[in-house]
């Protein structure tokens, strides 16, 4: 019970760290103060959320691990995101998309998170949910305003959701601890989500004037720690201190 | 307007500040009080933003999730600070693309200090406790300048900048009682920050050239080389507290003065860096100037999206 639930509690933190690694590149980088500063704030809120699913994750285990073991220590086999929040800042276009199509999953998943039998997972969500609603809206309103923006930023939105549509399909993948999670009513259960997370992306990339992929092929191994070769770099730069000096205190 | 009558505005302009008056934007100016505040308050906005990036470059590097997030949010915070000042810059009649334009062409200048490489984390400890440091001796008196806008985004700015200052001390106070390589890491650290952040004090008073008329408009206190000491003579306790050593032989207590003696600065070094040719002079444009470039076709998109709105916002009313 205690390893599934580790597990499972890795597997919906691991999103968040990767993906707030991801948007923490960026800071100072953005293409206007504005979008710096609200890519910022989504970094930050993931990041704090990290905090607590691993602080939680430490306690389950009962090994004595610290936030930061768990964070900075796994080899990369041992991260469970999905390939979707590891990919590169490309452009613009590419960080919004990907953030949506993550959002969008991430909004849905923690509203049925509430509900969890776990106490600390559903007071985890319920705090977390009124940030990822702000993160979700922050994301659909770029991808409505570069969709149906100018000729380029329409092309560069539909080139970067035709790209990332292959990772969507892995958010609804299930683990083994995944599913014993579900089983007894802590985990979420993703396959009833999945109708309302297309339905959802669907309406928002239509609106948008964007064309919703048809391709139907799609890459997974995150889950199971089978990353795309970005994962190595970001693990490269995100463990290089505690790599480099083991065992201190920052 | 006849002369006399401009002289009468100035005149009465002057009274204002005399008594400690704010003068606001809309508010009758002298055009070199107008170009004079443009100048330093965008020269503000502008080194927040390229202040940016020396510590933005250890964001995915952070020893800790701790330090990460609060890295992250001291970096944002800079770039709030960016934004209001460039605000309050612009109610002065000047927009922020103009005012990114004379960055870019490097017409208008911003902190040297950012010129600087960051090489190890405890250049972050450093450069919250020195270089937010000397930064705060000389923004507190903004707090009290004349121009409204200004003296108001000040207040805040400061507020933020002594939590950011005490966050680079803890951080630099964690290290010094660490083990040895962590000791020597901020010590390396001191070593390489300590004398470009007296520098950015300013050149000494003899040498500065708006000194005078920035002390009438109160948007200077106190004179370069009065805040340089006052920083030596709070930082050097500091240092000492936690075991560090202040890279200055001639650095000496003078009880007669009741601070601190301290040895030459390498004024040509800060001249060669000021001219465009430290360090990271060229590395920091470039992240300036590309992120913008970058970021053209989306601020476009969105500027087109909101006008595609606004159009059909005005058909279904008519």
């Amino acid at each position: 019970m205690k390893e599934n639930l580790y597990n499972y509690i890795l597997g919906i933190a691991d999103n968040c760290l990767i993906l707030g690694q991801r948007l923490g590149e960026l800071c100072g980088h953005g293409p206007s103060l504005e979008t710096d500063i609200g890519c910022t704030n989504i970094a930050l809120d993931l990041l704090g959320q990290v905090r607590s699913y691993y602080q939680y994750a430490a306690q389950v285990e009962g090994a004595g691990k610290t936030e930061d073991d768990i964070a900075m220590l796994r080899p990369e086999r041992g991260y469970f995101n999905t390939l979707l929040v590891e990919q590169p800042n490309t452009d613009f276009a590419y960080i919004m998309a990907r953030q949506f199509l993550f959002d969008a999953y991430h909004y849905m998943f923690l509203q049925e998170l509430k509900n969890s039998k776990d106490e600390t997972l559903a007071a985890i969500a319920n705090k977390s949910i009124k940030e990822v609603s702000y993160h979700l809206r922050f994301s659909t309103d770029w991808i409505i305003r570069l969709g149906d923006g100018t000729e380029e930023s329409h092309e560069r939105m539909q080139a970067a959701v035709n790209s990332l549509w292959t990772y969507t399909d892995e958010l609804f993948h299930q683990t083994e601890a995944d599913k014993v999670m579900i089983s007894q009513g802590v985990g979420v259960e993703t396959a009833n989500l999945k109708e309302a997370y297309y339905g959802k992306v669907s309406e928002v990339l239509e609106k948008a004037t964007l064309s919703v992929p048809e391709s139907k092929y799609f890459q997974k191994g995150g889950k199971q720690g089978i990353h795309t070769e970005h994962m190595g770099y970001l693990l490269a730069d995100m463990q290089y201190m505690q790599r480099a000096y083991p065992n201190m205190e920052w | 307007m006849s002369e006399a009558e401009i002289k009468n505005l100035e005149e009465a302009f002057e009274a204002r500040i005399e008594r400690d008056e704010k003068i606001e934007p809309k508010d009758w100016m002298p055009e070199k009080y107008r170009q004079t505040h443009i100048r330093q308050m965008s020269q503000h906005a502008h080194s927040e933003i390229i202040g940016m990036l020396p510590e933005g470059n250890w964001i995915s590097r952070a020893p800790s999730l701790r330090r990460k997030v609060a890295l992250l949010a001291k970096v944002q915070d800079e770039g709030g600070h960016g934004l209001y000042l460039y605000s309050a810059t612009e109610t002065l009649g000047i927009t922020r693309d103009e005012l990114f334009e004379q960055l870019h062409s490097g017409k208008a200048k911003y902190s040297s200090i950012f010129n600087y490489p960051t090489l190890t984390w405890a250049d972050i400890g450093a450069i919250g406790w020195l270089v937010d440091g000397a930064a705060i001796i000389n923004q507190v008196p903004l707090c009290n300048t004349s121009f409204g806008p200004y003296a108001r985004a000040m207040v805040r700015v400061c507020k933020e900048e002594s939590f950011h200052q005490r966050q680079g001390y803890e951080i630099m106070v964690k290290l010094a009682k660490g083990a040895p390589e962590q000791k020597e890491m901020a010590q390396d650290a001191l070593n390489r920050w300590w004398w470009p952040s007296l520098m950015m004090l300013g050149p000494t008073d003899n040498q500065s050239v708006h000194t005078a008329q920035s002390m009438k408009w109160k948007l200077k206190r106190k004179t370069n080389d009065e805040l340089r000491q006052q920083f030596i003579d709070q930082t050097v306790p500091q240092a000492e507290l936690i075991g560090l050593k202040v890279p200055d032989e001639n650095l000496k207590w003078n009880d007669a003065k009741k601070g601190y003696d301290f040895g030459d600065i390498d004024w040509d070094e800060f001249w060669q860096v000021v001219k465009g040719h430290g360090p990271c002079n060229k590395e920091r444009m470039t992240a300036r100037v590309s992120a913008w470039e970058n970021g053209q076709w989306v601020r476009d998109a969105a500027m087109a999206h909101a006008e595609k709105q606004a159009a059909s916002l005005q058909k279904e009313v008519s």
